[in-house]
């Protein structure tokens, strides 16, 4: 039983831009102690692309994950973090490119430091440069379905409304928006920020995401190996229950035994 | 010597000087580094043709764990 489901998890990959991912557990680098720690929960975690941050070379730290991330042959994901504007986006993405030598980004403008809430007039507008560019956009975004359809519109490879507040482990808020999110989405749609749990990557995969990508819950956990292992559970099973198709809610109760 | 400004730092370089020869100076020219001048991207191919001005902004950029 446990190996059908295995298999059925294989045959079901994650397709963004034509590109196949057999894991649908997309993991931030960010958080991590140390390297070896974040080896552990990556290798743990069964992901296949992780994100990575653009930063001046001189700072502490730098490089180490590339080499690691080569190593272990997983993709990488650049983002943009830290831009406040669709100037900076678009400068950050193309730098991106040139080092990584890869046209995928994870666009992100944030609109203050406060709660590193996306700035859709400025994610919008980068989004619509770097797709002109020619870039694999998979744009960070509020979960808010109206401006889930025009990030789709203007040609994002991938849409990921957050749960909540990037690093607040608090869950997927609205869960309702993120079920319109998808159910008019035409592109992959990856629950993006907030994950606390695996509870929480369970949920969004019930609610119907394609995906989830989750750094802090990992990184900060107590046991990230663990933590990096009971997500990727959490994303199998949400998976499967969607696919499965849930019982409706009742109010009241139905007998499961024959009657006497 | 010209300024120039490096990741926000000051430098002086000799005039002339080529932005190919900057960053293997400073020990920066192997992959995964990525380098912007005055705002635009410079691609490594391009760093040998271009020279270094007086009040050039230059950010040599590279991954980082993050997001």
């Amino acid at each position: 039983m446990a190996e059908e489901h295995a298999a059925g998890v294989i045959d079901d990959p994650l397709v963004i831009a034509g590109h196949k991912l057999s894991s649908r557990l997309i993991i931030g680098t960010g958080g991590a102690g140390n390297l070896a720690v974040l080896e552990h929960a990556l290798a743990a975690s069964g992901t296949e692309l992780t994100t990575v941050a653009m930063r001046r070379a001189d700072t502490e730290g730098g490089s180490g994950v590339l080499d690691l991330l080569r190593r272990m042959g997983i993709g990488l994901l650049p983002n943009t973090a830290g831009c406040r504007s669709a100037a900076e986006a678009v400068l950050t993405a193309r730098l991106a490119r040139e080092a990584l030598d890869t046209d995928w980004v994870k666009l992100e403008v944030h609109a203050d430091d406060r709660t590193l809430l996306p700035d859709p007039h400025e994610t919008l507008e980068a989004a619509e440069q770097l797709v002109g560019d020619g870039f694999t956009v998979l744009v960070y975004t509020n979960d808010d379905p109206v401006l889930a359809l025009r990030l789709e519109e203007a040609g994002c490879a991938a849409v990921m409304p957050l749960g909540s507040p990037i690093g607040t482990g608090l869950g997927i808020r609205n869960p309702h928006n993120i079920e319109l999110i998808v159910s008019r989405a035409g592109v992959p749609i990856i629950l993006d920020a907030g994950i606390g749990t695996a509870s929480d990557a369970a949920q969004a995969m019930e609610l119907g995401c394609d995906g989830v990508l989750l750094s802090t819950a990992v990184t900060r956990a107590q046991d990230p190996e663990r933590m990096a292992a009971a997500m990727r559970s959490g994303v199998q099973a949400g998976r499967l229950a969607r696919l499965a198709g849930r019982v409706p809610q009742r109010f009241w109760a139905q007998a499961s035994s024959p009657p006497r | 010597m010209i300024s120039v400004q490096v990741n926000a730092e000051q430098r002086r370089v000799e005039e002339g000087t080529s932005l190919a020869a900057l960053l293997h100076e400073m020990g920066k020219d192997h992959s995964g580094i990525a380098v912007a001048m005055d705002g635009s991207v410079v691609t490594r191919s391009e760093w040998q043709n271009v020279t270094l001005r007086d009040g050039s902004r230059i950010e040599i950029m590279t991954a980082v764990q993050g997001g």
